[in-house]
């Protein structure tokens, strides 16, 4: 944990909140302990913004790739959803929540609450992506390999990308939960790797809710 | 670099581009005027159509060329450095509205005009009546079927098929259908009657090509792709492959015959009974 | 300069050799690491296209590096593919937008560096990575691919089978350009990042170059694109290692095998391709529009005519572009009702492009004009990008597309528009920033014979292209033996190969220019266009933060050239109203 006050950092949170003029100097933001000179925390949360319209259409790429090739090929056929998919939903819609908590408690300087919720949101995480390798075998189990059929093939790569995706913020939540932080402050970390965890959730539910109608 | 001594040096660049773009002016419009290098006569009606919105587009884009390229060339050589102040000028917006609107309403014009010709092929079949014949692109050559005396196409089988026994498309023995069904390496066709080709290929894309058919269409496999239109000239045309297919792609060559109505009947009969006497 | 900001403490440049040069951090080395990476990708590419044109000219000649001499049907196909990824990738996406773009939009926007400096390093190291994927395809079994840079399934997808060079060359080619898409998204974040949050005090959005603007439309259309080509790579990676039937439709027989994959669509990789490959084309362009605008009005001694119509217009084209992919599949098989659709769309992103055109040449009307090496080449740019914009109408239209389609009309329409055009943009940019980026003048007199070389062989060589189309020559043709047609046709290709041959001849002097110039050309002075943006306002060699920790506040638009009742024709951007001397 960088060594500043909880005040100055919630004032950080607000300025990445956007609530500035584009102008980054004489804001005084800027010169935080970790921040870098004359990059001001904001941009941060726009890079990851903008990263996640990236990653957006990336999927929606794979996505109506999905619902084109159902509807040109005769040989189509459903797979099985593997049940354990419904709990893996449930595990990472609660850890958006417990990632929720750990943000409330940061922002009222209970550090305690905060490590507690950040690290339960972590091995809900890890559950998750274990949770998908077991639907993965699952789908073994019935039958379907990688290239079985286009339908599996499209499980596979939905589930494989949105995986990797999610290693990613699993990777960002050890890292800023190990407290040792350049450039960016402590609240702006909390903030952007939320973001992200939040996206990938949503993205997870998309993703399901596509798998399950459109197989 | 930029100081007063450049601006007696700066007639010759001035000069010498206005002359450049004259004769790129000039040599363009003349290519296009003698028709030096040019598309062949067109055989069907639908040609001639698609001919006519070339016209229309050559004449809108020849004078907008000539325009803005002397335009361009004139701007250079009046307003080449000779000591003159610029004129402070931000831009003017009835300008830019005005020129915005034109463009807008020529070009859409331009394309509702052409999507006649386009409706003319695409929209709407052929006539009921329309004489079938299936091409098939494989590396690196055509294939046509006909139908034969029955009518119909036979079953299609792909493990069944094999150039070398002569059977290059997979016609499955066990389909009555298929029996006589006349498999060609050049397209015969009879003149003034409605075709109706599917175009499908065996392997990766090609593109059936034939210039004076005005006619280019990918061949796509999984995909059976109908194209219809009539041939008004008796002649031989050539069919060439379009799309990259392999390393034979240039070569890929086949002929198109147009016949009389009795050379066609003639053709078709001698055949038939090849067919029939492969087939015992 | 004129300063008047608070001073920041200002970083120093790193020491050690290879922290400074190789993995440099500083947007400034970064952007010459892509442009030198384009130079030699470009090098390569013209190479490529001397070895087609011999062949072309001169079937029979003897060509060294080819098997017995010779050039096969194969090799033809390998070097169309490889001159077509090469160019398209490494030089047209590259240069412009990475190399120019992160050396000048930091300086341009008052900033000291990108936004994410070890993202930057990262992308440019990634694009050098997959360049060296891409090259190494050559030194495989069967050799590059064959299969032309647009990589059409099933050709691409069923493997060695197709023919040699789809084997092991074409998995390269694909993951080559896979990890191109992951460098040039992380290359648009940093871009779009750095331009939303680090733009200097009273910089507005309406007060930025229009290269920038160039530069952030463009990443733009990037980040939204490429993420859908690295999909589609993925996909046709998986049907080619892991038996997968993306693209591959079944009862494919291909070389007499009988392949197992089942219900592909070959139609979903173009539809894949083209949404990417059509707001590609404008990657290429936008910067380069940006970039002409910014030369034509310098040398002009002239603002931009109407410079917010040029903004909206490069915003027209970045919007409409994700809407006419389709037009590259007139012929393909889709739907007809879709194609006019596409037409009348395409028909309509004309109008910005036609907007462009007719602001720059408002901009030279009433102008006083410098003709430099870099603003002759600016004027060319408008003269190619009037013609191949014309031919572009014709190949909206689709009944017309189905004749020209895949003839050599098409090679000589993209290469006027695209190709020779953003050419010409990143050869004004050098020679207008280079006195910037290495303290030297480049010669003018090299220049100058680089110039007219060049514009005079592009046309000596694209125009007589479309003539080749109207006569019905399809394109990627190794030989023209098997078409009697082509035959009568041999004297232009002649034609054409000894413009190329000029053309490649011209670039030797602009090679000898750019790297003598480096250490042997005139000393620069800080502002030696008389120009008002902020790259021309800070010192020459530029500091490593930029602004040598004092950053500017920007009080005007970014062209205020011959203003009336001002001493200079020109007034920076960072000079305050009060400071500006009368006349």
């Amino acid at each position: 944990m960088p060594h500043t006050s909880t005040t100055e950092e919630l004032e950080i949170i607000e300025a990445g909140g956007g609530g500035k003029p584009p102008s980054f100097l004489g804001g005084g933001d800027d010169s935080s302990p970790s921040g870098r000179s004359g990059i001001p925390q904001r941009v941060y949360v726009t890079g990851i913004a903008i990263g996640m319209a990236a990653i957006l259409m990336f999927f929606m790429a794979f996505a109506s790739a999905f619902i084109v090739r159902k509807g040109v090929g005769s040989d189509w056929q459903a797979f099985p959803m593997p049940k354990i998919l419904w709990l893996n939903t449930l595990i990472l819609l609660a850890s958006s929540v417990t990632i929720v908590r750990a943000r409330h408690f940061f922002a009222r300087g209970d550090r305690e609450s905060f490590r507690h919720w950040w690290t339960v949101t972590t091995i809900l995480g890890f559950l998750f992506l274990v949770g998908q390798l077991i639907a993965w075998r699952q789908m073994v189990i019935s039958g379907f390999y990688l290239a079985t059929n286009a339908s599996g093939s499209f499980f596979y790569v939905l589930t494989a990308a949105h995986g990797l995706h999610l290693l990613g913020g699993i990777v960002a939540l050890l890292y800023v939960g190990r407290g040792k932080l350049r450039r960016l402050t402590f609240a702006t970390a909390t903030e952007i790797t939320s973001l992200y965890w939040h996206f990938m959730d949503g993205l997870w539910v998309f993703l399901f809710l596509l798998l399950l109608l459109g197989r | 670099m930029v100081s007063r001594k450049s601006c007696a040096g700066s007639s010759v660049p001035a000069v010498l581009l206005a002359i450049v773009i004259l004769i790129l002016v000039g040599s363009t419009v003349y290519f296009h005027v003698a028709k030096t290098w040019w598309f062949p006569a067109a055989i069907t009606p639908v040609g001639g159509q698609i001919d006519q919105q070339f016209f229309v587009t050559f004449i809108l884009t020849g004078i907008v060329f000539v325009l803005a390229q002397v335009t361009l060339a004139w701007l250079v050589f009046r307003y080449r450095d000779h000591g003159q102040k610029a004129r402070f000028v931000r831009g003017n917006h009835m300008l830019e509205v005005v020129w915005t609107t034109a463009t807008l309403v020529i070009f859409v014009a331009l394309g509702v005009m052409a999507a006649h010709a386009w409706g003319e092929v695409h929209f709407g079949g052929p006539e009921p009546g329309a004489l079938q014949v299936e091409v098939t692109g494989v590396q690196f050559v055509w294939n046509f079927r006909y139908p034969g005396p029955d009518g119909k196409f036979g079953r299609i089988n792909p493990k069944d098929i094999d150039a070398s026994t002569g059977n290059p498309l997979g016609l499955d023995s066990n389909d009555p259908a298929s029996k006589d069904d006349i498999v060609t390496g050049d397209l015969y066709l009879p003149v003034n009657r409605e075709i109706e080709l599917m175009l499908r290929s065996q392997d990766v894309i090609h593109s059936f090509f034939v210039r004076e058919l005005r006619v280019k269409q990918d061949t796509v496999p999984g995909l059976v792709i109908p194209v219809h239109f009539t041939v008004t000239k008796i002649g031989d045309y050539e069919i060439t492959c379009n799309q990259l297919c392999g390393l034979g792609h240039y070569h890929m060559h086949a002929t198109l015959h147009v016949l009389s109505d009795a050379d066609f009947q003639q053709w078709e009969q001698k055949q038939e009974a090849q067919n029939a006497q492969a087939g015992q | 300069m004129s300063s008047h900001a608070s001073p920041v403490h200002h970083s120093e440049a790193p020491k050690g050799w290879l922290r400074h040069y190789i993995f440099s951090l500083d947007h400034k080395i970064i952007g010459t690491q892509y442009i030198l990476l384009g130079l030699s990708a470009v090098t390569i590419g013209v190479i490529l296209s001397v070895i087609m044109r011999i062949h072309l000219a001169w079937p029979n000649a003897h060509i060294w590096g080819f098997a017995n001499g010779v050039v096969s049907p194969e090799d033809y196909l390998r070097v169309i593919t490889m001159h077509g990824t090469l160019m398209v990738f490494f030089v047209l996406t590259t240069v412009p937008q990475s190399g120019f773009g992160n050396y000048f939009l930091p300086i341009q926007i008052g900033a000291p560096d990108m936004a994410f400096p070890t993202l930057n390093m990262l992308s440019f190291w990634l694009t050098f990575v997959s360049m060296l994927v891409l090259l190494s395809s050559a030194f495989v079994p069967g050799g590059s691919p064959i299969s032309g840079w647009t990589a059409y399934a099933p050709l691409s997808a069923v493997g060695v089978v197709a023919g040699p060079g789809q084997g092991l060359g074409q998995t390269l080619w694909a993951v080559s350009i896979a990890l191109f898409c992951g460098a040039s998204l992380m290359s648009a974040i940093n871009f779009l990042g750095t331009t939303i949050d680090l733009r200097a005090k009273g910089l507005s959005l309406m007060r930025m170059p229009l290269t920038v603007w160039g530069w952030f439309i463009t990443a733009s259309l990037a980040l939204l694109a490429f993420g859908v080509l690295l999909a589609a790579c993925i996909l046709l990676l998986l049907d080619r290692l892991a038996m997968t039937s993306f693209f591959i439709p079944g009862g494919e027989m291909v070389s007499g095998v009988l392949l197992k994959h089942a219900g592909g669509s070959p139609l979903l990789w173009q539809h894949l391709f083209w949404f990417f490959g059509h707001p590609e084309v404008y990657i290429a362009i936008l910067p380069a529009m940006g970039i002409i605008s910014h030369v034509l009005s310098t040398f002009s001694r002239k603002p931009v005519f109407g410079y917010k119509a040029m903004v909206y217009s490069l915003s027209a084209i970045g919007f409409l572009s994700f809407m006419v992919w389709g037009h590259h599949m007139f012929i393909s098989g889709m739907n007809p009702y879709s194609a006019l659709t596409f037409s009348i769309l395409t028909l309509v992103i004309g109008v910005p492009s036609a907007i462009k055109t007719f602001n720059w040449l408002g901009t030279l009307w009433g102008a006083r004009i410098h003709f430099t090496a870099s603003m002759l080449f600016a004027i060319g740019f408008v003269s190619l990008f009037v013609t191949g914009g014309l031919s572009g109408i014709f190949l909206a239209q689709p009944a017309l597309d189905l004749y020209l389609h895949d003839t050599y009309y098409v090679i000589g329409h993209f290469h006027l528009i695209m190709g020779v055009a953003a050419i010409f943009a990143m050869f004004a940019a050098t020679y207008y920033w280079f006195p910037k980026m290495f303290g030297h003048m480049m010669n003018e007199t090299l220049g100058k014979i680089h110039f007219w070389m060049t514009f005079v062989g592009v046309y000596c060589i694209f125009m007589p292209m479309h003539y080749l189309g109207y006569a019905g020559d399809p394109r990627r043709y190794a030989s023209t033996d098997a078409v009697h047609y082509l035959a009568r046709l041999q004297p232009v290709y002649v034609f054409i190969s000894i413009a190329a041959f000029v053309t490649a001849t011209a670039q030797l002097f602009f090679y000898f220019n750019f790297f003598w110039s480096i250490k042997h050309g005139k000393k620069a002075e800080r502002n030696p266009w008389r120009a008002t943006t902020l790259e021309w306002q800070v010192s020459t060699p530029v500091p490593h933060d930029n602004f040598g920790g004092h950053y500017p506040t920007v009080y005007r638009g970014p062209y205020e050239y011959s203003v009336p009742g001002a001493a200079e024709d020109f007034i920076p951007q960072d000079v305050a109203p009060e400071q500006v001397a009368k006349a």
